[in-house]
């Protein structure tokens, strides 16, 4: 069946199974590989993509449910690799690995859109359903927060 | 037989019957370490020709670029960064020229191994010399250049510079001749900075493999791809071993669009018996498929095998006498007789996954007479020959490709995986790309075994320690995949090192018994893994926990008992250059530890602290750790928190700091994972935790608070991937008495066994 849809500012239409999931048909049909494959079951976070600006498991969602919506991978996410959590990614010198931390910055982006300076709490919240083998986790927190700090000073730079 | 080398040996020991050499070559000018016998070549002939076999090299090309080759597999630690800042110090280059290759499989190359956080221990001393030959080589051919006397001239910034006058060496590639030999004794004699001078070794840098990992960019394993290959899914036996496909039927299957076939593998080097694999055009299509086919199989003897029947193995050996005595010191059974009281308790661990993140996965092809595996692995060198075996052809016929990988901790020492990728393009004809499902991952990991061991300690009428005993058995990974590093016991039984180290401690405690015992029912029901650290994993355990249990007893602190058996006198005073200062560095980090948590402040009822230590993974290349946690547990339920974790590290000469603590505070929370989150269990001959429904390892609002520090210290570089792993597991369990009075003697640590400890 021929689904259509919008990822990363293109639109594709794919032949393949209403049950696909969306994770096999970005990296395989579509090539863009830094989503990742984890544990196939929306408990690591790997696989985190923004489907319609919202954090989803890839993994676990069928090719059907994302008919005409707009989906972003780590690709898409900024023009220069300059979007403020991959910038502070580098400045906390986040990643080990690194197989998590395209999951993780997709799923904190999502957490950032929605509340813009969230507490220890909420980025634990947020951040939990990700895991980091590497246990990287200390600079996953440092990361965001440091995102955080950098938008607002920029903020005021511009304000000032 | 492809001879696998011992890695235990220090570098400076490797520097025999070498020669550096230095010429021109299509990138430039290469630098490589060369058999001596070449030496007398002309050097661009034979660094073109790729006469030599270089263990570590680089090149300056005209540009002035410099790239320095690693044969390490970069899994998180940087190490790319860590070699090539070692190099570059010495080069005295502009660390904006340099950038790192980690490059395929090649016999010239030699051996390609990442583990046992032996990487900058091994190669420090040997990438500084060739850093220093490169320094000195272009110094001398820069004055020429510049036509002044070489005594006048510097190095700095990936510049020659002369009284005023200076020359880059992009410059002194493209225009001058480089061509040198030192031999081996000319290398050792290169002046070597002295640590004060050090510009890059020590100060911060940032990661040269970070960018890419924040992008989408960097490539795995899992994300090769190559034209005209297959998606093969495996189909994974009853049992590790033993097991027979006797039927499949696929019908049902064949509607799946994109399915194309199950193919049952005949395996030469009987490392994957009884597999079947799903081929089929992408890797869904084989997941989709497989839920249809079924297939029988005449099943393996350990079909039936369950963790407790591993554990009842292991304490029916410790009871008996057989094993290796890989420690004998002193007239021990005489001295347990005569003693006035003797402490003995058992510790026991369950089995732990790898659960690295990128399910292990490989792509198996034919490429210009020789067969290739594409594949993210930590031991190329030890699983080459096995591949080879499968393929039925000679091992100069196999090479491996190198990707990142998306998590070692170990798993991929063990390259078993890549061997369906190979039978599969075999078969087919065609590359097949095999991927696993999570769940296939874990029911054919290489998981840590299990574990039961008994330590007991002999005192005399005035409450002196004077003998000790550690009987420890496990599942032993190195007689499973290298039989050639099995060490022999005094009793000329054979040990597994990997599976005993952390027993022969640093403490004096008199007449000394360390007994390694392998549990051939693990062994026969899966091929047991290193790791993070193998061994210590559970001795620590064991001897951490037991040191603790010998001083509450004997009503004495349990950092001041520690510190006391920590003389540093005999066998304990270290030797140069690994171990200088010997147990007295231990004393020194866990003294610091105490100090930095506030030890013996009072605390919340229900919260303590408990102290551990350890060397690491080996006496050989001690990298001395303490750790102070602090738990509150709640009594009603027994369940632990963990609130704190102080760790103090002592590692010599800190190369990279920030990745090295990076590398702590990640092996640090695995310990608190271990501990507290992991843990599994063989059910009818596989583990029962396949996926995080049931395996659940520490998530982010789980992380204590850390603090971490590591020893000021110019001495010899050692190791720092894993230390901090096996330090922490015992810290809590003593913690945890500490805060409520329950004495826990197996990890993982449960809510239920704290409260049953506390009646």
């Amino acid at each position: 069946m021929s689904i259509k849809f919008e990822i990363n500012g293109v639109s594709v239409e794919l032949d393949a199974p209403d049950d696909t999931p969306l994770l096999w048909a970005v990296r395989d049909e579509l090539n863009l590989k830094g989503t990742k494959f984890g544990c196939g079951i929306g408990l690591c976070g790997a696989c985190t993509v923004h489907v319609d600006g919202v954090a989803q498991r890839s993994c676990i969602t069928p090719l059907a449910n994302v008919a005409g919506s707009n989906i972003t991978t780590i690709e898409g996410l900024s023009e220069n690799d300059d979007h403020p959590l991959q910038q502070a990614w580098v400045e906390a010198q986040t990643p080990q690995c690194g197989y998590c931390q395209s999951g993780q910055i997709m799923q904190a982006a999502s957490l950032l859109a929605y509340n813009a300076d969230p507490s220890d709490a909420e980025i634990d919240s947020a951040m939990n359903g990700n895991l980091c083998r590497c246990m990287a986790y200390v600079r996953i927190k440092k990361a965001i927060k440091l995102a955080v700090t950098n938008a607002a000073a920029k903020q005021e730079t511009q304000n000032a | 037989m492809h001879k696998i080398k011992s890695p235990t040996s220090p570098s400076s020991t490797k520097l025999s019957r070498r020669g550096f050499m230095i010429g021109a070559t299509s990138v430039g000018v290469t630098l490589a370490f060369v058999p001596a016998a070449l030496l007398a070549s002309d050097p661009a002939q034979a660094l073109s020709a790729n006469k030599f076999e270089p263990t570590i090299w680089y090149s300056i090309a005209p540009s002035g670029q410099i790239t320095v080759n690693v044969t390490k597999a970069e899994m998180g630690q940087h190490i790319g960064t860590a070699f090539a800042r070692i190099v570059a110090e010495e080069l005295e280059a502009d660390w904006a020229d340099v950038q790192v290759n980690h490059v395929d499989t090649e016999a010239k190359y030699g051996a390609f191994v990442t583990g046992g956080s032996w990487s900058v221990w091994q190669n420090f001393d040997l990438m500084s010399r060739a850093g220093a030959a490169g320094r000195t080589a272009l110094v001398s051919e820069g004055a020429r250049l510049l036509g002044v006397a070489a005594g006048d001239c510097s190095a700095a910034n990936s510049q020659v510079v002369c009284r005023g006058k200076s020359i880059s060496y992009g410059d002194i590639v493209r225009t001058g001749n480089l061509s040198r030999t030192y031999t081996d004794a000319q290398l050792a004699s290169l002046p070597i900075k002295a640590a004060k001078d050090r510009k890059l070794i020590g100060s911060e840098t940032q990661a040269l493999d970070i960018p890419s990992k924040t992008n989408g960019a960097a490539i795995y394993g899992i994300d090769a791809t190559f034209e005209g290959m297959v998606y093969a899914k495996p189909i994974v036996p009853p049992t590790r071993y033993g097991s027979w496909v006797k039927s499949v039927d696929d019908s049902r299957a064949k509607n799946v669009k994109g399915y194309q076939q199950t193919l049952v593998l005949r395996d030469p080097s009987n490392t994957v018996p009884g597999w079947a694999l799903v081929i089929a055009d992408s890797f869904h299509a084989a997941q989709r498929a497989e839920r249809l086919i079924t297939v029988e199989w005449d099943a393996g003897a350990t079909a039936r095998v369950t963790e407790r029947d591993i554990l009842n193995r292991g304490a029916e050996l410790i009871e008996g006498s057989s094993g290796s005595l890989v420690v004998e010191d002193g007239e021990v059974d005489a001295t347990f007789a005569a003693a006035n009281s003797v402490l003995s308790q058992s510790y026991t661990t369950s089995t732990v996954l790898h659960f690295q993140l990128e399910p292990v996965n490989a792509i198996g092809l034919q490429k210009d007479g020789r067969w290739e595996l594409h594949t993210g692995n930590q031991w190329q060198s030890l699983i080459l020959p096995t591949l080879a075996e499968a393929l039925e052809v000679p091992v100069e016929k196999v090479v491996m490709r190198t990707y990142l990988l998306g998590g070692g901790f170990g798993r991929r020492l063990n390259g078993d995986y890549g061997v369906p990728a190979l039978l599969a393009a075999k078969a087919l004809g065609k590359p097949v790309k095999v991927v696993f499902s999570r769940e296939d991952d874990s029911r054919f990991d290489s998981p840590r075994s299990a574990s039961v061991q008994k330590v007991s300690m002999a005192f005399d009428s005035t409450e002196k320690i004077i003998g000790m005993q550690h009987h420890a058995t496990a599942g032993w990974p190195t007689s499973a995949m290298v039989p050639g590093f099995l060490g022999t016991g005094t009793n000329g039984e054979k040990f597994d090192p990997f599976s005993i180290n952390g027993a022969q401690h640093w403490y004096d405690v008199g007449a000394h018994r360390v007994r390694a015992i392998k549990n051939d029912l693990a062994n026969a029901t899966f091929r047991p893994g290193w790791l993070r650290s193998v061994g210590p994993g559970w001795t620590n355990w064991a001897l951490e926990s037991f040191v603790d249990e010998v001083a509450h007893s004997k009503g004495i602190d349990p950092v001041a008992l520690r510190i006391q058996l920590l003389t540093g006198r005999g066998k304990n005073a270290g030797h140069a250059p690994n171990s200088v200062g010997g147990a007295s560095r231990m004393a020194n980090v866990l003294q610091r530890a105490a100090d930095k948590a506030g030890w013996g402040k009072d605390l919340p009822d229900g919260v303590g602290m408990g102290i551990a230590t350890t060397f690491g993974q080996e006496r050989d290349m001690p990298t001395w750790s303490a750790c102070v946690a602090q738990v509150a547990v709640d009594k009603a339920s027994g369940k632990v928190t963990l609130q704190k974790l102080t760790v103090v590290i002592d590692a010599g000469t800190i190369v990279h700091p920030d990745g090295a603590l990076a590398q702590t505070e990640g092996a640090a929370l695995w310990g608190a994972s271990m501990a507290l989150h992991e843990g599994t269990e063989f059910v009818n001959g596989h583990v029962k935790d396949v996926n995080l429904n049931s395996y659940r390892p520490l998530r982010m609002s789980d992380v204590p608070e850390l603090d971490i520090e590591f020893v000021d210290s110019e001495l010899q570089s050692v190791g720092l991937g894993e230390p901090a792993t096996t330090v922490v597991g015992p810290a809590i369990g003593n913690a945890v008495f500490a805060a409520s009075g329950a004495r826990v003697r197996h990890l993982p640590i449960t809510a239920e066994a704290v409260k049953k400890a506390r009646v």
